[in-house]
C-alpha cells in the first residue's frame, strides 16, 4: 500500500481576506478511510473541493498516486464526489444517473450495462432503475449518489457530509454500511463531516481542522485519549477544563498546581514547559466516578448535584463542589437521575485521567 | 340563512375558489371573451358597402384571405419576424441570466431590476428612440460617416425588416429575462459540479444538464415573446416602412381606413389560430429535443 497516495503539499486557499485553508500539508494512504472533521467554516469542505477540482489552490500543490493534479479540471481527475445534497440529476432516472459518468470512459455497451447492474446491487438499489430522484427517499438518494460515483471506479471517493440529511437511525445504519463497503472495494475514502462521533466511528484516521489549519491528525483512539490541544480536546467528546500552572518537571511527570485543588504530579505527554502560567487540565466526564460515599481515589470531592440529564445508557450529572468554582460534568452508567435523592454526592478523579494541555 | 350560507362556504372548496376567481373571471368575460366572440361572428359576415354589413353567415372571408397573396405572405412574414426576434432575444438574454444566476453572489435582484431599467419608459418612447439611433441621420449612420468608414448612410437600418427586428428584440428582452432567470436560478449548482465531476466538459455539462433543466424558462420566454410580437403593429408601423410591414398593420387597416370589418376579423382569427398552432409545435418540439439530448 502506498503511504503517500494523496500528497497535500502546503495548500492554501484564500477567498478575499478569508484563509479558508491555510498552508496545510499531509498525506493520505491508499485504501484508507480518512476523515476531515471540524466545525462549519473550518475549511474541511474547501479542502475536499480542492481535491475534487472545484476550487484551485492559492498556493501549494496536490499529488495523487504520484502525479500532479493541482491544475486539472474536475473532469480530468480520477476522483469522484458524493455531494452533501446528493445532486441527483432530476430530469433523468436512476439508471441514467448511474450511467452518466460512464459515457466518457470508452466502455462497450455490455460493459456499461454490467457495471451499472453491479454497482446497483452493491448499494442495494436493484429494481429502482426507472425511478426519478423525486420518487426516492433520502437514504435511497444517498445510495444513488454513491453508486453514480463508484461506478466510475475512481482512485479516491470524496464524500461531503453525505449522511448529514438522514435521520439518526438511518445514519447509524449507513455509517456501518459505508464502512463495510469501503473495506470491501478498497477505494480510498476522504470523508468530510462535522459530526465527531461519525468521524471517530468510521475512520482509520481523522484530521481535525479549525480555522483553515489541521489541529491534529491521528487514529480515532489517539484523538480521543491524547488530544494535542484544547480545541481537539473540546471538539472530540465532552470534557471538563480546569485552569492550572506548572512547576518543576520530574521525568515523564510534571508538578502541576490546579486552580482551587492544589498540587499534583501529572504525566506530561505533550512535554509542557516548567513554570508555565496558563495550562489547562482536561478531565473527561466518564473517567470520573460519582458515588454516595467517599472513595480512596487520588482526588475526591464532596458535591451537590445541580442538574441531571438521563440519556438511557448513561446519566450525566452536573455537580457543584465547594473547591471548584465551575460546575463539573460527570457521567455514570451505574447511577441514574433517581439515585441521589438528597443531591449529595462524592466525585472522584484519578490523576492518570487528567490530561495536560497548552492553552494556546 | 346567513348561518347556513356561512357553514356551506366554510366547507365548500369550489365556492371559495370561485369567489377568489370571480374578479378575474368577470374581467376576462367582459374584456376578452365578449370581444373575441364579436370578432369571431364578424368574420362570418360580409361588408356590402362602406356603411352596410350583411349579417348572413358565410365562410367567404376565410377563402378571401387565402386568395389574397399579400395577406398570406404578410402572415408568413409576421411569423418569420417573430421567430427571429424570439431567437435573438433568447440568445442575448440567456447568457445574462446564466451569469446572474450562477456567478452573482449578492444583490441578484438589483441586477435584474437594473436590467429592466430601460423598460420603465413607455414602449412608444423606446420605439421612437430607435428611430433616432437607426435613422439615415441617426446615431449609427452619422458616427460611421464621421469616422470616415462610410460615405453613404446605411439605408437598410431604417424603415425595414431589420429595424423592426432590432426594435422588437430590445422591447421584449426584459420579458425573457425573468422566466429564464427564475428557471436557471432554481438549478442547484452542485448538479453542474456533479456533471463535471462525472467527466463532462463545460460544454457537455451545459447541453446535458443546464439546458434541459432550464427548459421551462426557455419555453416560457418563447411564448412570452413570440405571442405578442406576432401581433405587434406599432413598431412595424413606425419603423417598418413597406418592407417591414406585418399582418397586424393590415388588420388595423381593415378595421380603419379600408373599412372591411369582416375581412379584418377573419384575418385576426387566422392569426390567432396560427399563433396557437405555432406555440404548440414549438413547446412540443423543444421538449422532445431536450429529452433526446439528455
Amino acid at each position: 500500500m502506498n503511504d503517500s497516495f494523496i500528497q497535500i503539499n502546503g495548500i492554501s486557499k484564500h477567498f478575499g481576506n478569508v484563509k479558508a485553508v491555510d498552508d496545510v500539508s499531509f498525506q493520505i494512504k491508499e485504501g484508507e478511510f480518512f476523515s476531515l472533521l471540524g466545525p462549519s467554516g473550518c475549511g474541511k469542505t474547501t479542502l475536499l473541493r480542492l481535491l475534487a477540482g472545484f476550487e484551485y489552490p492559492t498556493s501549494g500543490n496536490l499529488l495523487l498516486d504520484g502525479s500532479d493534479i493541482t491544475a486539472l479540471p474536475p473532469d480530468k481527475r480520477p476522483t469522484n464526489m458524493v455531494f452533501q445534497n446528493y445532486a441527483i440529476f432530476p430530469h433523468i432516472n436512476v439508471e441514467k444517473n448511474v450511467q452518466f459518468g460512464l459515457r466518457k470512459l470508452g466502455l462497450t455497451n455490455d460493459e456499461i450495462i454490467k457495471r451499472v447492474k453491479d454497482v446497483l446491487s452493491l448499494v442495494k438499489l436493484e429494481g429502482y432503475e426507472e425511478r426519478y430522484s423525486s420518487q426516492l427517499s433520502g437514504g435511497q438518494r444517498q445510495r444513488v449518489a454513491l453508486a453514480r460515483a463508484l461506478v466510475r471506479q475512481p482512485k479516491v471517493l470524496l464524500l461531503d457530509e453525505p449522511l448529514g440529511a438522514l435521520d439518526k437511525k438511518l445514519r447509524d445504519e449507513m455509517q456501518l454500511e459505508l464502512r463495510t463497503l469501503q473495506k470491501e472495494i478498497g477505494i480510498t475514502f476522504v470523508f468530510v463531516t462535522h459530526d465527531q462521533q461519525e468521524a471517530i466511528s468510521m475512520s482509520d484516521r481523522v484530521a481535525v481542522m479549525s480555522e483553515g489549519k489541521i489541529q491534529q491528525m491521528s487514529s480515532p483512539n489517539e484523538l480521543y485519549k491524547n488530544p494535542q490541544n484544547i480545541f481537539v480536546s473540546d471538539f472530540i467528546g465532552e470534557t471538563n477544563f480546569l485552569k492550572a500552572k506548572t512547576n518543576s518537571k520530574d521525568g515523564e511527570y510534571i508538578n502541576v498546581n490546579i486552580e482551587d485543588l492544589g498540587s499534583f504530579k501529572i504525566k506530561n505527554n505533550l512535554n509542557i514547559s516548567e513554570n508555565a502560567s496558563d495550562v489547562i487540565c482536561s478531565v473527561r466526564p466518564e473517567t470520573m466516578m460519582i458515588d454516595r460515599e467517599k472513595s480512596d481515589w487520588d482526588i475526591c470531592l464532596e458535591g451537590k448535584i445541580k442538574q441531571t440529564s438521563y440519556l438511557g445508557e448513561m446519566t450525566k450529572f452536573y455537580v457543584e463542589t465547594k473547591e471548584i468554582k465551575k460546575i463539573i460534568t460527570v457521567s455514570s452508567q451505574y447511577f441514574d437521575n433517581q439515585s441521589f435523592q438528597d443531591g449529595k454526592c462524592f466525585i472522584s478523579i484519578n490523576l492518570n485521567d487528567i490530561s495536560l494541555l497548552n492553552k494556546k | 340563512m346567513l348561518q347556513v350560507w356561512k357553514s356551506f362556504y366554510a366547507r365548500s372548496d369550489p365556492a371559495k375558489a370561485y369567489s377568489l376567481l370571480s374578479p378575474a373571471l368577470i374581467l376576462v368575460t367582459l374584456a376578452m371573451l365578449i370581444p373575441l366572440g364579436l370578432m369571431l361572428s364578424f368574420s362570418f359576415f360580409t361588408q356590402v358597402s362602406f356603411t352596410e354589413i350583411d349579417y348572413s353567415f358565410t365562410v367567404q372571408r376565410y377563402i378571401d384571405f387565402f386568395q389574397k397573396n399579400l395577406l398570406v405572405s404578410l402572415l408568413i412574414k409576421s411569423v418569420k419576424i417573430s421567430f427571429i426576434v424570439t431567437f435573438v432575444t433568447l440568445l442575448t438574454a440567456y447568457p445574462v441570466c446564466y451569469y446572474i444566476a450562477f456567478y452573482v453572489k449578492k444583490n441578484k435582484m438589483l441586477w435584474l431590476v437594473l436590467l429592466t431599467l430601460p423598460f420603465w419608459t413607455s414602449y412608444l418612447l423606446r420605439v421612437f428612440s430607435w428611430k433616432i439611433i437607426l435613422g439615415t441621420k441617426g446615431v449609427i449612420n452619422s458616427s460611421l460617416i464621421n469616422a470616415g468608414l462610410l460615405s453613404e448612410p446605411l439605408t437598410f437600418l431604417m424603415y425595414s425588416e431589420t429595424a423592426v427586428i432590432i426594435t422588437l428584440t430590445h422591447a421584449w428582452a426584459a420579458f425573457a429575462l425573468l422566466p429564464l432567470y427564475v428557471s436557471l436560478d432554481k438549478i442547484d449548482f452542485s448538479l453542474i459540479e456533479a456533471a463535471r465531476d462525472l467527466g463532462l466538459s463545460r460544454l457537455e455539462t451545459f447541453w446535458k444538464i443546464t439546458l434541459p433543466l432550464s427548459l421551462p424558462g426557455i419555453i416560457g420566454a418563447i411564448l412570452i415573446i413570440f405571442i405578442p410580437t406576432v401581433g405587434d403593429y406599432v413598431t412595424p408601423a413606425l419603423l417598418g416602412g413597406t418592407d417591414g410591414r406585418m399582418l397586424s398593420n393590415m388588420i388595423q387597416a381593415y378595421f380603419g381606413k379600408v373599412n372591411n370589418l369582416p375581412l379584418g376579423a377573419a384575418s385576426a382569427t387566422i392569426m390567432l389560430i396560427t399563433v396557437a398552432i405555432v406555440t404548440m409545435i414549438v413547446s412540443y418540439t423543444t421538449k422532445k429535443l431536450t429529452q433526446r439530448i439528455s
